[in-house]
């Protein structure tokens, strides 16, 4: 058997950035919608935190905000140290999100999947192979056409293209949905790994309970602000009804 | 290696890969142009007409069935939402573009390959050792304008609902210049109503504009247009 290098899940962060997201009073309009108003986070290295809120209350548009997709019309952004209004293509980058889809092709194998997202960036094959052994895919399943997958596997390949990619943040929107109980199982398991190995995870999630267990902080988006229950208003307002 | 040659690589490599995979290009655009291509031929019939029009009907061919390459091209970017993945990775767009024009040029080229084949057989064109020296060059300089404004517009409206309806409408006028070149190119070398090959050759001046034009726009326009 080959000698694979050990994979830093969540990348090789910058030690001297122990505040991985800043936020500060950030709003975001999408159309006329005001889908952040006045949002304020703060994510150190090494958490996972929950984002937990109903529809459309703005957990899609604060994770997109952290991978810098969205336009910030006001307030301060800043994402493993940059900011992420001006250094937007460096932040994508650096962090991955992995949402309702998975970004796999169903006619290449797990292992040509991962072997592209890490491509991308640069890296080697070595790489790519850790990244396939973390996620337990190196095995039989290495040579399965992505499309003849289950839901679970190949939320199981997305996570390894993040890894290849050597995303330093972990963006994961509704990661449960879709997959039936033992993905879900598997799933958890991956992700308390992850942290347990070091990565910064945000999680939106409905699934309170299931995902509630694996965080280390839980925080609520309602109406576009963030409420920490664990000290009151992070915004210091209350949300809007 | 730079990150847009690195991404282009492994962009291109990736298509191609799909591509050989699925066996669609093989099964389904090749005989989707050819049965064009015959049909032409049984609706002209004639063959004094066929040998005249022969040159257009190969290049009308072309761009018909480039038009279902792109549309398979994006179609396997967003079943699973990639192209998304890709603009959320931060991965640099002109690799992205020159990575995807690669891979549809090279499926091209072997199409133009086969019809130009086809058409020797079905509409009874010859071609010397100079006029095939002249459609190389055609097929080689139109392949780089075709696959540039293929993935341009390919990535414009791969986000817009009703895409296979719109890609046509937003890449075939736009065509035209590459189409008219083409095929003046290939009149001459198959010596058309005796037209000479020499005469083929100043056209590809036109094709080399195009091509230049929409390859450097391609690359720089093609991150906003996806990130919209």
């Amino acid at each position: 058997m080959t000698d694979v290098p050990t994979v830093r899940l969540g990348g090789d962060v910058d030690p001297g950035v122990d505040e991985v997201v800043s936020l500060r009073d950030v709003v975001v309009v999408l159309g006329a919608f005001p889908a952040l108003a006045g949002a304020s986070l703060s994510v150190r290295r090494g958490e996972m935190l929950l984002l937990a809120g109903p529809n459309g209350a703005g957990k899609t548009t604060l994770l997109r905000t952290c991978a810098g997709l969205t336009r910030i019309e006001r307030g301060e952004g800043r994402v493993l140290g940059l900011d992420v209004r001006r250094d937007s293509a460096d932040v994508r980058r650096r962090t991955g999100i992995v949402g309702h889809s998975n970004g796999l092709y169903p006619d290449l194998t797990v292992a040509e999947n991962v072997n592209f997202w890490g491509r991308t960036v640069g890296a080697t094959s070595d790489e790519v192979e850790a990244a396939l052994v973390r996620m337990d895919l190196a095995g039989r399943l290495r040579d399965v056409a992505a499309g003849r997958l289950s839901a679970g596997q190949k939320r199981r390949t997305a996570l390894a293209a993040l890894i290849a990619r050597r995303a330093e943040l972990w963006l994961l929107d509704e990661p449960h949905a879709g997959l039936d109980a033992a993905g879900r199982d598997e799933l958890d398991a991956l992700l308390g790994a992850a942290v347990a190995a070091g990565a910064t995870v945000i999680v939106a999630s409905h699934e309170l309970e299931r995902a509630g267990r694996l965080a280390t902080r839980r925080v609520d988006v309602v109406g576009g602000r963030v409420i920490d229950r664990a000290d009151g208003a992070s915004d210091g307002r209350e949300p809007r009804s | 290696m730079t990150p847009t040659l690195r991404v282009a690589r492994a962009i291109a490599a990736k298509d191609l890969r799909v591509e050989w995979r699925s066996r669609v290009v093989t099964n389904q655009v090749l005989p989707f142009s050819a049965l064009v291509m015959v049909l032409f031929a049984f609706a002209l019939d004639d063959d004094g007409i066929t040998e005249r029009v022969a040159p257009g009907l190969v290049w009308l061919a072309v761009l018909f069935s480039l038009v279902v390459l792109v549309s398979r091209s994006y179609a396997v970017e967003t079943a699973d939402g990639a192209l998304d993945q890709l603009r959320s990775s931060g991965v640099e767009p002109a690799g992205i573009f020159f990575g995807k024009a690669i891979a549809l040029a090279v499926q091209l080229l072997v199409l133009q390959a086969v019809l130009a084949g086809l058409a020797v057989v079905l509409y009874r064109a010859s071609i010397g050792a100079e006029g095939l020296a002249l459609f190389a060059s055609a097929a080689l300089l139109a392949t780089v304008g075709l696959a540039s404004v293929g993935t341009l517009y390919g990535g414009l409206a791969a986000g817009v609902r009703g895409r296979e309806t719109l890609l046509p409408l937003l890449v075939l006028p736009v065509l035209a210049p590459v189409l008219i070149g083409a095929t003046r190119c290939t009149e001459s070398a198959f010596g058309v109503e005796g037209v000479e090959t020499s005469d083929g050759w100043p056209w590809l001046g036109l094709l080399a504009i195009f091509a230049v034009l929409f390859s450097v726009f391609g690359a720089f326009a093609y991150g906003p247009l996806i990130d919209e």
